[in-house]
């Protein structure tokens, strides 16, 4: 038995809202009767404020997924589409008093529900699945959707996943790619900055120099034929001589700069990069 | 509002006189049957008579039957002494509609690298039993399959199938939770090797099982400490709750064909009149062959758990094999096995009846019923085109 909310449990008895609007100005529905619940929203649109004048809906699954439904209707009606767009899944499950871990999903699919409808609305393509890689074939998830739930709801484990979305709950073949999925959001996405060395010896300056441009910078000029050679260091001067393809070539005073970029960035702002005349 | 409890496939009320029967030993009675003194060998004796009321309802001998935990621990340890005891035999064979205590197992099993083969089953809910005997084979340990089905109340040929693998001596163990006390099961006649049993789906209360083993047939027990159970199962015994199942099976002994009549006559009067007046109505397994108390029926377009907490605004308890009152997301493995159409399978309510459940209460659940599912199907993006005959 679910421990559902007072709320949730009236809002499931008597809903509000309930059927079609004959001309509605958009329609979004999502979920299937296969994966056990689906969810038709729609709209009426005030052209002239942008205001969404009336809200209905069809239901086909269990007590949360008809609160939730009607939940929504009730909090977009007199909100402009801007202002609906901002109401987020947590927004209908709090509207709710709470709804049950495992029932998150209902909340979830509210509001793609609303995304579809206003999505519709502005006569963009309704793409019921976001573009991307099929995660959980049982429940019909894409990676885009575990990502951005993920995000927008801070879940950091494949049970909570699988609350918000269904994906992991049918055979569970794809818990590996929902883990893999969660370590990528989590770990840290930019690599860091790499820090730069707070105060540098003049000799520890030469060689850090030294072997930038020769693990870093080389390997790329030599690659289009060209190459480059450190002909001396002085303070914070670095007198260099472009060699191969790159001796006479139009863009030389950019490859110079380039240089001078990556020293920059990894050694000192106050390196100059010169050519050997 | 009283409760209209239809939910006995789940658990079962403990009968008046079962409970009276068991309170002493809840109370004074509550020595060890193990200890050398009278005060608690004494109650060896009372659960030697438990034992002999058991077997008699099962036409066994009292020394075949071990009292277990629950019906799953008795699941478990005959599928594990079938392969333990035949460590060479590698081969596994049930049911794609067993219950979890049996279907889990052997998928444990098959993790373990046995091979499992999982017989399915009809649009009727009937198996395929064909595929079963070209399936069994000298590498197979044991065949498990159930005597009837926990959701659709479909019996299975259970003694066909003990003949056949009787004469290929191979072992067949059944889990008759469902039909102990609902069907006759005579062992004499019937060449089952093994049969397990839980104690509260027939009346008695909850953590005690049977296992069945026949005299001859090998068994490594699963629960290994002291000498309980002539060495068989460890563990102090639940003298009180073997006392109230001695009771329990006396009592089912004495009401088994008058009870059968009654409540055939109650489920069959409540899904005629439940597919008179909800249209896209559906009966889910084989009705010839069924428990008499079962009854699985389909409301498409609906999904189960809305309908089972509409029904217990008017206190009435029931089942659905729809995915949100499945505890995991996926609806009844079962009615899928069956090839029943999702929007059927999430729409699926079971009401299973006892000896208990009036005829008043039948009444309310047709009354409510259609309401129930028309408001329902009203919220419904599905089957909009459907209309309704008013109830009686």
């Amino acid at each position: 038995m679910w421990e559902y909310t007072e709320k949730v449990k009236e809002t499931f008895l008597k809903p509000k809202n309930v059927g079609e609007i004959a001309d509605a100005d958009a329609v979004g529905e999502v979920g299937s009767i296969i994966c056990g619940d689906a969810l038709k929203l729609f709209l009426k649109v005030d052209k002239e404020t942008g205001k969404i004048t009336d809200a209905t809906f069809q239901t086909f699954g269990c007590a949360s997924a008809i609160a939730s439904s009607s939940a929504l209707t009730e909090m977009v009606k007199g909100k402009t589409l801007d202002e609906a767009l901002s109401i987020s899944n947590q927004d209908i499950a709090d509207f709710l008093g709470g709804l049950p871990e495992q029932k998150m999903h209902c909340s979830v699919m509210g509001r793609e529900a609303l995304e579809a409808a206003i999505s519709n609305y502005k006569g963009e393509q309704i793409t019921r699945k976001e573009e991307g890689t099929l995660i959980c074939k049982c429940f019909d998830v894409t990676e885009e959707k575990i990502r951005k739930v993920a995000i927008e709801n801070h879940l950091t484990t494949v049970e909570e996943i699988t609350n918000f979305t269904k994906a992991g709950g049918g055979c569970g073949e794809c818990i590996p790619n929902i883990e893999a999925i969660l370590r990528d959001i989590w770990s840290l996405k930019v690599p860091e900055k790499p820090v730069k060395p707070k105060k540098l010896t003049n000799l520890h300056k030469i060689a850090l120099i030294q072997e930038i441009v020769e693990n870093e910078i080389r390997p790329g000029l030599q690659a289009d034929n060209g190459d480059v050679e450190i002909i001396d260091i002085e303070g914070s001067k670095v007198t260099v001589a472009l060699r191969g393809m790159c001796t006479g070539c139009l863009m030389a005073d950019v490859t110079i700069k380039g240089i001078q970029e990556k020293l920059r960035e990894l050694i000192s702002d106050d390196i100059i990069v010169e050519t050997y005349q | 509002m009283s409760t209209i409890y239809l939910d006995n496939n789940a658990t079962t009320r403990i009968a008046p006189e079962v409970l009276e029967e068991m309170m002493p030993y809840l109370t004074d009675l509550y020595g060890n049957p193990s200890s050398m003194h009278t005060f608690g060998g004494q109650l060896h004796r009372k659960v030697e008579q438990a034992r002999g009321k058991v077997a008699s309802l099962l036409g066994a001998e009292p020394e075949e039957i071990i009292f277990t935990s629950c019906g799953t621990e008795s699941d478990n340890a005959a599928i594990m002494s079938a392969v333990e005891s035949h460590s060479r035999k590698k081969h596994v064979i049930t049911t794609r509609v067993e219950h979890p205590a049996v279907l889990n197992f052997c998928k444990h099993l098959a993790r373990k690298g046995y091979r499992v083969t999982f017989v399915p089953v009809n649009h009727l809910g009937q198996l395929d039993l064909d595929f079963l005997f070209k399936s069994a084979d000298d590498d197979t340990a044991v065949v498990s399959i159930m005597f009837a089905n926990n959701e659709t109340g479909v019996i299975f040929p259970v003694a066909e199938i003990a003949e056949r693998l009787k004469e290929r001596d191979i072992l067949f163990h059944t889990d008759a939770v469902q039909a102990a006390g609902k069907l006759s099961i005579d062992l004499k006649s019937l060449p089952v090797d093994m049969i397990s049993i839980s104690g509260h789906k027939l009346h008695a209360p909850k953590g005690i099982g049977v296992l069945y083993v026949r005299k001859g047939t090998r068994f490594s027990p699963f629960v290994i400490g002291g000498h309980q159970e002539r060495g068989r199962r460890a563990g102090t015994e639940n003298v009180a709750s073997i006392i109230g199942l001695g009771k329990a099976c006396e009592l089912a002994d004495k009401f088994l064909h008058e009870e059968a009549t009654y409540l055939k006559t109650l489920s069959d009067r409540l899904e005629t009149a439940l597919l008179s007046c909800c249209p896209d109505t559906r009966i889910n397994g084989d009705v010839e062959n069924r428990l008499p108390n079962t009854t699985n029926i389909s409301f498409e377009y609906v999904e189960g758990e809305a309908i089972l907490l509409r029904l217990n605004e008017f206190g009435i308890c029931a089942s659905s094999g729809s995915a949100c009152t499945s505890g995991s997301l996926e609806p009844s493995h079962v009615l899928r096995a069956m090839g029943i159409p999702y929007t059927a399978v999430h729409g699926s309510i079971r009401f299973s009846l006892s000896r208990f459940t009036t005829n008043q209460e039948i009444d309310t659940v047709i009354q409510v019923m259609p309401g129930i599912i028309k408001e329902l199907r009203e919220l419904s993006p599905f089957g909009r085109e459907k209309f309704f005959c008013p109830p009686d």
